[in-house]
Order: C-alpha cells, then sequence, then structure tokens
C-alpha cells in the first residue's frame, strides 16, 4: 500500500498544480499603478511555492515507493551528508530565498504605504457602516464638514452627521453611494469607521484597508482603467457582511466632471 | 527511611470505587482519555456546523430538519438566516481551535504518555490535573449554553474583534449574551490551559527516570513540554483580555471601545478604547495557539515515523532544536495577521521577517523527515499512514504561509479563502492527521486491543483524498479574490465559482461521513478488537515497556532506569531490529 | 535483603525529591504566568494611555500604608521560618511559636485586603467608579486582580498552618517554602503595581 500512497501523492500534487500551472484561477485584471509590483511578487512567490510544494510531495513519493514493502532484512541506508546537509540547505537556499522575497517585497510594500500621495491628488472620504460604503467629497470649498455622530439621521440620508445648518464647510460637501473617480488621478482616500470594524477592498485595485473606529487612516491610489468594480467588506462586522458592498466607478474626466456638477446641483 | 517515606513514593493511592475511578480521576492516563472524549465531541459537533455551512453556502435556501429547534430565531422554518451562519462560524472555529486543537494532541496525548514516557508514576500535580481536565469541561459547557440561550452564539467569528464584540446588544444577534458566554468560556479555559502547562512543565522537569536526560526524551514528549511552555505564556496573555473585554460588555469601560460610535442608531456611552488592543492582545495570544495546535503533532509524528521506519531519524536533536526555534519564533510574529489593520506600517515589515524565518526550521524539520525515509523500512499500517501523510500536508499547508508573509501579498490575499485554506491545511488537516495516527498508534496501549486495520486504511484513504479535494481549492478562490466569512456570494463576480464551492461542499460532506468510520473503529475495537501484547510494534519507547492497557501507576512501583536515546532502531548485533530504552543492551551510541 | 531496602529507600528518598523539585518548579512556573498576565495589564495600560481621554488618578493614601502591612507580612513570614526550622524539620521546642509568627502572617494579608477595600471605598466615596475613566479602569482592574490572587495565597497560608498544627512528622518542608516564595511574589507584584499606579495613572 506504500507504493499505492506514492502513486496517489503524485497524482495529488500535479492534479493540484495543473489549474496554477494552466492559470485557470487568475487573477483579475490590474487597474492600479502599483499592482504590478504586487503581481509580481505573488507570481515569484508561486514558482518558489509550487517548486517547493510539487518537489517535496514527489521527494516523499518516491521514497515511499522505494523503502516500503522492502523484503525482510533489507539493508538500511542513511541519507548521503545526513542531517548537516539538509540543515545547511535549509538556512542557505530556503533561508536567503525567503528573506530574498522579504527584502524585494517591501517595494511593493513600500508603494502602497510609504510614499506620501500627492499634493494635488483628489480627496474623498469613505465612511463604512453597518452595513454599506458612502463617500464623501469636499465640494468646490475643497474642505470637508465636521462630522458630528450625535447628528447622524439614517432616515434623512445625513450618514455622515454633517450639521449643515451651522457648519459651511459641510455644506457643499457631496454624499454618494457609489465611489466615483476620474481615470488616471491619484485618489487620497480618509477611512472613517462608524460603528465598527469594516474593511475596503477592491481587488482589481489591488487595495485592502480596514477601517478601525477611533483611527484616522488613509490609502491612496491610481485608477488606471474605466469600468465598475466591487467594493467589498471584508472585516467581519455583523449579519450584514455579506452583502456590504458597494462600486468603484472609474470615468474619464469629462464624465467625472459633469457628474460632480449634477451631484452638486441635488 | 521511616514511615513517612513509603507514602511519598506513590503520588496517590489506587484508586477505588467508580467516581474516584472514572469520574473525577487523579490518574493521568485517565485524565488524558477524558480529554480525548471532549475532543471527540467537540470535532463532531465542529464538523456538524461545518457541514451545515457549507450547505448553506451553495443552496441557502435549504431547510434543515429540526434546525428550528434548536434555534427558532436563527433558523425559522429549518433555513439559516445570515447572522446564525455567523454564529455556526463562530461556533465552529472555537471549538476547533480552542477544544480539538488544543486538547487533543497536547492535552489528551500528552496527559496520557508524557509521564510514562520519562519513566513517572503520574503528573506532578495529579490533583491539578483533574481540575485542569474539569475546568476545560466547565468551558465547553459554558461555551455550549450559547446555542440554547434565545439570542443564540455570538456572530463576531472566533476572534471576536472589538468594538464588535465589545459594544453588547446593538451589535447584532448573539452579541448580547452569546459573547459574554464566549468570553466567560474562553477565560475558564485559560485557566484551565494554563494549569495542565504548568504541570507539564514540572514533571518533565523534576520526575524524569533514572538516566533519562533531557536529550534522551522522545520528541513527542519534547513536542509536548516546548508547547507547554508556549502555552504558558499565550494564554497567560489571553485571560486579562478577556476579562478585559468582559468588563467592556458588562461594566461599562472602554479599553477597547472609542467614542463616539453610532451602532443600531445609538451613539454607544464609551471613548477612548482600542480596537486594534484588542488585536495586539488577541493575536499576542493567537499566533503561538497556531503552534500549540501543531507541535505536538509534529512531535507524535516523528515519533511514530521512526518506529515504522524501523531506523532513527537522521537526527532527533535537530528536529528538537526546530521545535525549540519555531517556539521562541512564533512569539514575534503576531502582528502579520494584522498587517492591514491600521497599525504603523513599518511595522508590518519588522513582523513579516521573523514570520518568514519561521520557513527555515520548518523547512529543516521536513527536510530531516524526507531524508530519514531514504534507506528506511518502511512499515505501512494506520498509524504510519496518518504519519506520512501529514508531512504531505504540512506542506502543502505552510508554503501557502509563505505568501502571507509578506505585507504586500497580502494587501491582496487577506481575508480571502486563501487564508482559509492555509490554516485548514496545516491545523484542520495536518495537525489532525497527527492525532489520527496518535490514535491508531496508542490504541493497543491504551485498551490492550488493536483498532481495525481495514477500517484505518480506508478511513486514511477517504480523509487523505478528502481534505485535499476540499481545501487545496481554498486556495485557488483567494486567488481570485473569494471574501471569507460570507453566508452565500450574492453578487456577480463570484457566479462563475459556485460549481467549485459545490464540489467542495460534497467533498466535505463525504469526508465528513468517513470520520464515522474512525469513531465506530474507535467504540467497536474498545470492545471487541483483537487483543494487543504489550509492543505490538516493536517500539523502544517505555511506553512500550509496561502493560498494555498499564497499571494505575504505570511501572507497577518499580522505578524503571534508562540507558540510552529512545530510538534504537536497526541497532546492528541487537535482537531483532530494536532495543528498548530501557535495556542495558549495549547500543551504537549515535553521533549527535 | 538489606541492600534492597536500602535501595528501595533510596529510590523512595529520590521519589519525595522529585515530588519536592517538582512543587519548587510549579510554584515558579505559576508565579511566572501570573506575571505574564500582568504585563500584559501593563501593555494595555501603556496602550490606552496613548488617548485623549487619559486623565490623571490621585492615589487613596490608605494604599501607602496597606503596602507596608504587605511587606510586613513577609517579614513575619520568614521570622515564621527561621523559628519553625532547623535544616528541614521542625523545631518541637519553638514550633508553636512559629506558627504564631504564621498566624500573624496571615492577619495582615487579611489586613492588607480589608486595606484594599478602604480604597476602593475611598475612590467611590469621591464618585470614582470602574468606569469612570480610564485611570479608574486600570486602578479597579489591577488591584483587584492582585487581590484575588492574594486571597489565593490566603488559602494557601490556612492551609499551611493546619498541616502544622496537625502534624509534624509527615511534614513536607518544601509545602512551607512554595507557600513563603508565592506570598513573597505578591509582596514583590504589589509595590510593582503601586510604582506603575503612581506613576502612570
Amino acid at each position: 500500500m506504500g507504493k499505492l500512497f506514492a502513486v496517489a501523492l503524485v497524482i495529488i500534487a500535479l492534479v493540484s498544480a495543473y489549474p496554477i500551472l494552466m492559470n485557470k484561477y487568475p487573477l483579475p485584471e490590474d487597474i492600479s499603478t502599483h499592482g504590478h509590483q504586487i503581481d509580481e511578487q505573488l507570481h515569484d512567490t508561486m514558482i518558489e511555492a509550487g517548486i517547493a510544494f510539487v518537489g517535496a510531495q514527489l521527494v516523499l513519493a518516491f521514497f515511499l515507493f522505494s523503502y516500503s514493502g522492502r523484503k525482510p532484512g533489507s539493508r538500511l541506508k542513511s541519507f548521503p551528508g545526513g542531517a548537516k546537509v539538509l540543515v545547511m540547505f535549509a538556512f542557505v537556499i530556503v533561508g536567503l530565498e525567503v528573506l530574498a522575497l522579504g527584502v524585494v517585497g517591501q517595494k511593493a510594500w513600500a508603494t502602497v504605504y510609504f510614499t506620501p500621495p500627492k499634493a494635488d491628488a483628489l480627496e474623498i472620504q469613505a465612511q463604512a457602516e453597518q452595513f454599506a460604503f458612502y463617500f464623501r467629497y469636499p465640494g468646490p470649498d475643497g474642505k470637508f464638514g465636521s462630522i458630528h455622530p450625535d447628528k447622524i439621521d439614517e432616515g434623512n440620508q445625513n450618514y455622515f452627521g454633517l450639521d449643515l445648518a451651522n457648519d459651511v464647510e459641510a455644506r457643499d460637501d457631496i454624499v454618494s453611494g457609489e465611489l466615483v473617480v476620474p481615470v488616471n488621478r491619484e485618489i487620497h482616500m480618509f477611512l472613517h469607521g462608524k460603528d465598527v470594524g469594516h474593511s475596503f477592498y477592491v481587488r482589481e485595485l489591488r487595495i485592502q484597508q480596514d477601517f478601525v473606529p477611533g483611527l484616522d487612516l488613509s490609502v491612496h491610489f491610481t485608477p488606471t482603467k474605466i469600468g465598475r468594480y466591487e467594493i467589498v467588506c471584508t472585516q467581519l462586522c455583523g449579519l450584514g457582511h455579506y452583502n456590504m458592498k458597494a462600486y468603484l466607478n472609474v470615468m474619464s474626466l469629462t464624465d467625472f466632471e459633469k457628474w460632480l456638477k449634477d451631484q452638486s446641483a441635488q | 527511611m521511616g514511615e513517612g517515606s513509603v507514602q511519598q513514593a506513590h503520588v496517590h493511592a489506587p484508586p477505588e470505587g467508580f467516581i474516584r475511578k472514572y469520574v473525577f480521576s487523579l490518574d493521568h492516563k485517565v485524565i488524558g482519555k477524558q480529554y480525548f472524549a471532549l475532543a471527540l465531541v467537540a470535532v463532531f459537533t465542529g464538523m456538524i456546523l461545518s457541514w451545515l455551512m457549507r450547505i448553506h453556502m451553495v443552496w441557502p435556501n435549504t431547510k434543515f430538519p429540526g434546525l428550528e429547534l434548536l434555534s427558532k430565531v436563527g433558523a425559522p422554518g429549518g433555513i439559516m438566516t445570515p447572522e446564525y451562519y455567523l454564529s455556526l462560524l463562530t461556533m465552529h472555529g472555537t471549538l476547533m481551535v480552542f477544544f480539538v486543537l488544543t486538547n487533543a494532541p497536547f492535552a489528551a496525548f500528552g496527559n496520557y504518555f508524557l509521564p510514562i514516557q520519562i519513566g513517572a508514576e503520574d503528573m506532578a500535580f495529579p490533583r491539578f490535573n483533574m481540575m485542569s481536565f474539569w475546568t476545560t469541561f466547565l468551558a465547553w459547557f459554558v461555551l455550549m449554553l450559547a446555542f440554547v440561550i434565545p439570542d443564540g452564539p455570538p456572530i463576531a467569528g472566533w476572534t471576536e474583534y472589538a468594538p464588535l464584540s465589545a459594544v453588547g446588544k446593538d451589535a447584532g444577534p448573539g452579541m448580547a449574551w452569546g459573547a459574554s458566554l464566549w468570553g466567560l468560556s474562553i477565560a475558564i479555559f485559560c485557566i484551565a490551559s494554563l494549569l495542565g502547562a504548568l504541570n507539564f512543565i514540572a514533571t518533565t522537569l523534576d520526575l524524569r527516570a533514572k538516566g533519562m536526560t533531557l536529550m534522551r526524551m522522545p520528541i513527542c514528549t519534547w513536542a509536548w513540554f516546548i508547547t507547554s511552555c508556549i502555552a504558558l505564556l499565550a494564554f497567560a496573555v489571553l485571560l486579562p483580555a478577556c476579562i478585559l473585554l468582559i468588563l467592556d460588555r458588562h461594566a461599562g469601560t472602554s479599553f477597547f471601545i472609542p467614542g463616539g460610535l453610532v451602532i443600531s442608531d445609538r451613539l454607544q456611552p464609551h471613548s477612548g478604547g482600542s480596537p486594534l488592543l484588542w488585536q495586539h492582545l488577541f493575536w499576542f495570544f493567537g499566533h503561538p495557539e497556531v503552534y500549540i495546535a501543531i507541535l505536538p503533532s509534529i512531535g507524535i509524528v516523528s515519533h511514530i515515523l521512526i518506529n515504522s521506519m524501523r531506523k532513527p531519524l537522521l537526527s532527533s536533536k535537530v528536529i528538537i532544536y526546530s521545535m525549540m526555534s519555531i517556539g521562541f519564533l512564533s512569539y514575534m510574529v503576531w502582528g502579520h495577521h494584522m498587517f492591514l489593520s491600521g497599525m504603523n506600517p513599518m511595522s508590518a515589515l519588522a513582523f513579516s521577517f521573523p514570520t518568514l524565518t519561521i520557513t527555515i526550521p520548518a523547512t529543516v524539520m521536513t527536510l530531516i523527515w524526507l531524508g530519514s525515509l531514504y534507506g528506511a523500512n518502511i512499515q505501512i499500517n494506520s498509524a504510519s499512514l496518518f504519519a506520512l501523510g501529514f508531512i504531505s500536508m504540512f506542506v502543502a499547508g505552510g508554503v501557502s504561509g509563505f505568501f502571507l508573509a509578506q505585507p504586500a501579498i497580502d494587501i491582496y490575499l487577506h481575508a480571502t479563502y486563501f487564508v482559509v485554506g492555509h490554516f485548514h491545511m496545516v491545523m484542520g488537516v495536518a495537525s489532525l492527521f497527527g492525532v489520527f495516527a496518535a490514535t491508531y498508534f496508542w490504541f493497543p496501549k491504551m485498551t490492550g486491543r488493536f483498532m481495525n486495520e481495514g477500517l484505518g486504511k480506508l478511513h486514511f484513504w477517504i480523509t487523505f483524498v478528502g481534505t485535499y479535494c476540499i481545501f487545496m481549492p481554498f486556495h485557488y478562490l483567494g486567488l481570485i479574490g473569494n471574501v471569507r466569512r460570507y453566508q452565500s456570494f450574492v453578487d456577480d463576480y463570484m457566479a462563475p465559482y459556485i460549481p467549485l464551492h459545490k464540489f467542495i461542499t460534497i467533498s466535505a460532506l463525504i469526508t465528513g461521513a468517513a470520520q464515522l468510520i474512525f469513531l465506530y473503529n474507535l467504540i467497536y475495537s474498545r470492545f471487541k478488537g483483537k487483543l494487543a501484547p504489550d509492543n505490538p510494534w516493536n517500539a523502544t519507547s517505555l511506553e512500550w515497556s509496561i502493560p498494555s492497557p498499564p497499571p494505575w501507576n504505570n511501572f507497577g512501583g518499580k522505578h524503571p532506569v534508562v540507558y540510552h536515546d529512545p530510538y534504537q532502531y536497526g541497532v546492528k548485533g541487537s535482537k531483532g531490529d530494536f532495543v528498548m530504552q530501557d535495556s542495558p543492551e549495549q547500543v551504537i551510541v549515535s553521533g549527535d | 535483603m538489606i541492600s534492597s531496602i536500602a535501595s528501595t529507600a533510596s529510590v523512595q528518598a529520590r521519589s519525595s525529591l522529585g515530588m519536592d523539585r517538582a512543587s519548587r518548579s510549579g510554584i515558579w512556573v505559576g508565579i511566572f504566568a501570573i506575571t505574564m498576565s500582568f504585563v500584559a495589564f501593563t501593555s494595555a495600560l501603556f496602550v490606552r494611555q496613548g488617548t485623549t481621554d487619559w486623565g490623571h488618578l490621585i492615589l487613596p493614601s490608605v494604599l501607602y500604608v496597606n503596602t507596608v502591612v504587605l511587606l510586613f507580612s513577609s517579614a513575619t513570614f520568614e521570622i515564621s521560618r527561621r523559628t519553625l526550622f532547623t535544616g528541614q524539620m521542625i523545631q518541637p521546642g519553638t514550633a508553636r511559636r512559629g506558627i504564631g509568627w504564621l498566624m500573624l502572617t496571615l492577619v495582615l494579608g487579611l489586613a492588607f485586603c480589608l486595606g484594599q477595600y478602604l480604597a476602593w471605598q475611598n475612590l467611590r466615596a469621591q464618585g470614582i467608579y470602574l468606569a469612570t475613566n480610564p485611570n479608574s479602569s486600570f486602578f479597579y482592574v489591577l488591584t483587584s486582580i492582585h487581590v484575588l490572587h492574594l486571597l489565593a495565597g490566603i488559602v494557601a497560608l490556612v492551609r499551611l498552618i493546619g498541616c502544622l498544627i496537625a502534624s509534624h512528622a509527615t511534614f513536607r518542608r518544601s509545602l512551607f517554602d512554595n507557600t513563603a516564595i508565592y506570598w513573597h511574589f505578591l509582596g514583590v507584584l504589589w509595590v510593582y503595581l503601586l510604582l506603575l499606579c503612581r506613576l502612570k495613572l
């Protein structure tokens, strides 16, 4: 049965690797400026992980096949080099490669988190709540009005708790259920959590960031392709978590400006 | 000499009466079996919960007959509500991580075999040992109460992130008393685990038999010892976290809840707390916890493999040092669960490097196992099949960790099925394979009977193929961005992948059903299994030098003496191909 | 025959020596776990301190009296040790005095608990409760958990005294030593907590 197990291991290893090798589950198209770094990193890691996975399964299968069901009294052998060779291999080859990946991977992380947004990035505030996303644009005055939690009124669509009566800066703020942005423009998005933890995830944008109530967080990105993409919540937030989504609507600059004007008029 | 020392030679008197023998037993062997029984109940409960979840996920309108009896509110007419899905998800995770993976490989088998393998009569503190089991049982009972209260179990996942878990009933169904019962249960579990860890450590350090130096202990004993050291620190941090959570929920404090939150249209009366504080405290426990789940299985599998191969590993010491370094590193990596949590992005890199470094000892161990198989004489039986299968699963689950350790990649893969696939492969499969291997291997010692080999092999094949069918596809789903903790997929994006989800569900049902073969085998063999001799596997460690099943004081009042390391297999010139650890027969002392 | 008795005796002696060593290991391992828990509470305090609503708590002065009482109880514990034992054996002549010092230790321990209760009362009289502000939250949590551990120590001390009164012949020195280690640890822990509260709350 050892030999049968060995054969099964080979089959399982190859069957598992097949969808990856044939790219049956491709990443969704990358519509960001930084995403290619993440994709390359993922691709490189996949190659190394794939070799490790398939290699280990094949070695296991080979040894299992060769050394099970042996005749009684067969001679025992010891792996040439013994433990020392293997430990050295693990430290030097695997260790270096793993750390190399880590060092190289810093670049992609730095692009997202250590480079500040450009000064002329379009500022948008996103609010996550049970169970919807809302987005706020500062309007012509370029300033966001203050948030007053006690003034939040879902019934009257005052999701952000703006004090329209007394707060001048709040009056021209545009609130939208969709994240509408112009293509090829850097977006600087502020994340505000209204109630519990949520998270902002757009697969195509290669962006994911938690909303943490009490913390002022932000991300910045530049969408490069016009289209409509899902924004999904990825931090368990309650019973409506599975249904909590919005859309990222990337438009041409002209369409975006028209949209802004229409929203202001309302 | 004198009268007093005669009593002190025995840790406790022979048990008499049903209650002392089988209920409030001081005997580490009975306590080990009690932990195992509790883990069995928990794993089947957790498995049924996973069935319910998987069926609902792909057929959302399924009427589960009788589910409305469990919860009228959660499953009216037997159809699961989205919130009840989350309740079941929370209970599944909590039961599996705490009551199965901490209990079975560590508390159950460790309690049973650690004292015997070091030549002791019992654990150092038998009364504490009894207390730690019954405290664990109490924790389980409190957790299960969450099912019967009207509002149901909590919906915040086994990780219970604040503020969702901390604000109370405004957060949603199950978050009133359900979450409090969770917090209380886990706090009680922490105390039980601390008591257990204390026992293991003191016993290993001080009750070893003559000649049993630390380096002569079997690898599984080392694994239990290192695991107890990890557990001591980890549970000592989770307990304060649970206390603070309970205070936020019931005493109006704000450890984890910031101000200005509006939940269910109510401004919450809290301010200044930090949700990240909960995450830090929880994951400082949570990451070592997953090594608590895997290390005992690593030790058990090494131990069984050596016996099955009829030759020692290339180096036991390297395995032991690898386990130690994994234990040490496990305390430096908790932030890799929090790369996107809003903590300082510099910390992400600081956590990423030790996480990547854990690849090294994990690779070392895998290479030692594989390299040791070279030139071996591998005996195939149910126990060795699961031990060998463990290597396959450990690699499969481990390589996906490689992706998640890198923060940039985690931006894309965080909270997707890739993560779910990773931790199920290493914990839900690999660790469990260690438990299965242990059961088949040690059943003859514990009961004096063999488990049925045919059924064991059938169990192995269905489980091995089945778990690959269930969990390998999770990684593909992660790559396309399938978000986790969703009760079903209502959007267009996921529509093409529903058939794959259905395949997974069906695999899960079949694989789960195969576990009933294991359960049947356990129960049947206990009473009707083929009788087994004291050393059916021609094994060398001390547990095989005593009768099957062992007497109440393990060594019959004698004190064993140990002459060499526990893995004298393939020894030239010995009778048969092995020398037992308590045999003074001359052996070849290995180089390390 | 004689050699087998001797070897049995040495094996039994080794057994009970093993048990003594194990209980010593056990108490230190337990102390380590408790320390780790308070490290967790301390780090929670430091994180929480970084937020805007962190105020200042004036510690009730009875706490300083309590500290002296607890430290004094450690001293009486040690006096008891020196009075009770010569080497490993109980001195029959001074045993009663030794037990008396232990009882004083117990009384002092209870006095400490009472004193902590007075400290809480003092705060409550000022309208400062558990949830009043983060400073008070930590104060109540840290002091309560310490007192809970001290109550466990008091139970252990009562048991110790009971064993001493019951029989001198079968009394194991390790029981005394381990209870003492735990008791002194709680004193050291209290000094640390007092300093933490004084400097940070």
